[in-house]
């Protein structure tokens, strides 16, 4: 979109006043991101601008703090477990819906996706019941099954997007000749869904990565993963450690976007070639 | 089929065993396929479908008395509620209530019993503490008197009546209490006292919040998905990384970082202060407008985007011929252009919605006590009060409303798919 020569200044002001107006909205979207980044390398205590000074003062905080550290060490276990196993749940699922028609699929689909509508403050009291019930309560293996059902339906997303261009002719080849259903999965199918498979896991380990509501009801201090531990330090005592913490976790996520943008694009050349 | 036909079709066998071969193979193919998905769904049943079915019931549960004091339960649904229940049901209490103090049944009935009314609790805990020793009591006991003995509260029938209203396994009062609703002394539905007076302006206030954050997001996200539809794709790719970072970045820093933002010395009161626009900070978090900026900052991504996806798919030459066709360019915009985008609009708002709808950490932290939604008082009635009635019964009312905006969400969804192909 650009601005005709012939436009009338009415036009003129029109372009240049949405222009203005969305410029404002990506500041906006971008502000807490750019703000909370320097705070983190302040000298003082204060989460205030100007910043009296630059120090690496809160990094050392987290560094040597056996709360920040245990909390990540706690998410660093559960966030990875979680999405293997919705990545393995997933990707099945996927393929299975996308090889043949059975009755009550529609069904089965709405079943596979409700995790990302129900409310997570439902999920986390039923959840909390269940565990009890089941001696589950407080223990990773809960935490790590919560986050699996939380983050599943984006793998089973993702991977029948990516099946969606998938000839499965290619498996009947394939086993035609010869290929036991393996290495028929190894060697034909997984490679082309890969970036299907990949981006669902990210959508799910971030979902762990960031996930306060259930994992308050059903984790101990012992369990207590990053998002609690961030919970409870903005509730108790908003400090430049949060901005540490928050600078760190930001890089994360740059981290997965970029991934995610790299693997968008090379889906794209491959069905460009195709 | 005739054999002549089937002979030329595959010389070797005959035609209804090849189509046999085939539906057979079909029906391997569908059992694979079913096979495939079954451990997905079975693990979502057990961790998902049934603890999340077994919340919802307790919303109509009420089988504290019947499981702790079942002979006590069994007679009271008998008794006709005039004067006192019968000797065999009072012996029957003494005997249950002094039972009651292994595993916890004590808790369970006197929480349950101060629902009806507050005074049950120390009623009971009394009464056990005088209740004559087991040697003392046999058959020829006068439980009518020995009970109105230990307190005279227990020779009322108002007493009785109260724990008669427990003894059915199931109830409607924490449902009708979560819409401020309760059965008054004839068993009729009537409204609560004005003073008792809570759910239903937590639900509204609940809509009022999801349908001002979804308005906010709509309006500023249709011109910002229109101008990354319409730049240059190098432009607007650079651009969407500004939308797609915060929509990676952890829920809790970007909360983080608005109270730093809106806080009384935060950059927001600063730079106002500074534009001379006030004079002393304005309170802009710990109340609604911290909860607005918060939630519309984490949602308006996912109003971008799909806005994004369906803006994309529009040509720009119909606007342009509306224009050459005498059309002012505001017109050629809303009539032309916006109902090509209805899809994408109805997609976006109903997204944002129902995630709004469910939000509970972020007006948790950024805003006060007058802007909680149903999502904390839930979370409230389970770690709190352990009043699991009400957390289940409001928990499935949200539950309901959302399920049923999903599924207009996929009804629309799934047309514009249709339209597509």
């Amino acid at each position: 979109m650009s601005l005709p020569p012939y436009a009338s200044p009415v036009e003129k002001v029109w372009f240049w006043v949405f222009r203005i107006f969305c410029g404002l909205i990506l500041l906006f979207l971008i502000a807490p991101v750019l703000v909370i980044v320097p705070l983190s390398f302040s000298s003082g205590s204060f989460l205030t601008y100007p910043l009296p000074g630059f120090s690496l003062r809160w990094y050392e905080a987290i560094f040597t703090s056996a709360a920040w550290m245990g909390a990540l060490k706690n998410s660093l276990i559960v966030a990875p477990l979680a999405t293997l196993l919705a990545m393995i749940f997933g990707t099945l699922a996927a393929v299975g819906l996308n090889r043949a028609e059975f009755p009550g699929k529609g069904l089965i689909v709405a079943l596979l996706i409700s995790p990302m509508v129900v409310p997570l403050v439902i999920v986390a009291v039923g959840m909390y019941f269940f565990f009890a019930q089941v001696g589950l309560l407080n223990s990773y293996t809960g935490l790590v099954l919560a986050h699996t059902v939380l983050g599943v339906p984006f793998v089973v997303i993702t991977v029948n997007a990516t099946l969606q261009g998938f000839d499965f002719n290619q498996v009947r080849a394939g086993a035609s000749l010869g290929a036991n259903p393996m290495r028929v999965f190894f060697t034909i199918v997984l490679p082309q869904i890969v970036p299907g498979v990949v981006s669902g896991g990210l959508f799910a380990f971030a979902t762990s990565f960031d996930e306060v509501v259930v994992a308050l009801f059903i984790a101990s201090p012992t369990e207590r993963t990053l998002p609690i531990q961030m919970f409870s330090g903005i509730r108790e005592n908003i400090s430049p450690a949060i901005a540490a913490m928050a600078t760190i976790l930001i890089l994360i996520s740059t981290l997965l976007l970029v991934t995610m943008e790299l693997l968008r694009r090379r889906s794209e050349r491959l069905r460009g070639n195709a | 089929m005739s054999a002549n036909l089937t002979a030329t079709m595959s010389p070797a066998k005959p035609g209804g065993n090849l189509k046999a071969q085939l539906r057979r193979a079909e029906r391997l193919r569908k059992l694979k396929a079913i096979g495939l998905v079954a451990p997905l769904a079975l693990f979502l049943i057990v961790v998902f479908v049934v603890p999340i079915g077994n919340m919802l019931w307790r919303s109509v549960d009420n089988t504290e008395l019947d499981s702790v004091m079942p002979l006590t339960a069994e007679g009271l649904r008998h008794w006709d509620g005039s004067g006192l229940p019968d000797e065999a049901t009072l012996a029957a209490f003494a005997a249950e209530l002094r039972d009651s103090r292994q595993g916890g049944g004590l808790g369970r009935i006197s929480r349950r019993l101060n629902y009806e009314d507050s005074r049950y609790r120390s009623l009971l805990m009394n009464t056990l503490r005088g209740l004559p020793t087991v040697d003392a009591v046999g058959p020829d006991t006068d439980w009518v008197a020995t009970l109105a003995e230990i307190d005279p509260a227990w020779g009322e029938t108002e007493t009785w009546l109260g724990i008669q209203r427990t003894a059915p396994t199931t109830t409607d009062r924490y449902l009708l209490a979560s819409l401020d609703l309760q059965r008054g002394a004839d068993g009729e539905i009537q409204r609560v006292a004005e003073r008792d007076r809570l759910y239903l302006s937590v639900f509204q206030r609940t809509l009022v919040i999801a349908g001002g954050v979804t308005l906010i997001c709509l309006a500023l996200g249709f011109p910002l998905a229109y101008l990354l539809a319409t730049l240059p794709a190098k432009t607007s790719n650079m651009l969407m990384i500004l939308v797609l970072l915060p929509f990676w970045t952890s829920l809790l820093v970007r909360t983080a970082a608005w109270i730093i933002l809106l806080q009384s010395n935060g950059l927001v009161n600063q730079s106002l202060l500074f534009t001379g626009l006030i004079d002393s900070p304005l309170q802009l978090v710990f109340n609604r407008i911290g909860v607005f900026f918060a939630m519309v900052h984490i949602l308006l991504p996912f109003m971008v985007l799909p806005l994004y996806s369906v803006m994309k798919g529009i040509s720009p030459s119909y606007q342009r011929a509306a224009v050459s066709l005498g059309a002012h360019p505001f017109a050629a915009f809303w009539q032309v252009y916006v109902p090509q985008t209805i899809s994408g609009v109805a997609a976006g708002t109903i997204l944002v919605f129902i995630m709004a709808l469910g939000y509970y950490i972020t007006p948790a932290l950024v805003g006060g006590p007058a802007d909680q939604m149903v999502s904390y008082y839930v979370a409230y009635y389970t770690n709190t009060t352990n009043n699991w009635g009400m957390a289940a019964a409001l928990g499935s009312l949200l539950l309901v409303v959302t399920l049923l905006l999903y599924l207009v969400y996929h009804r629309l969804v799934n047309r514009k798919q249709l339209i597509r192909s």
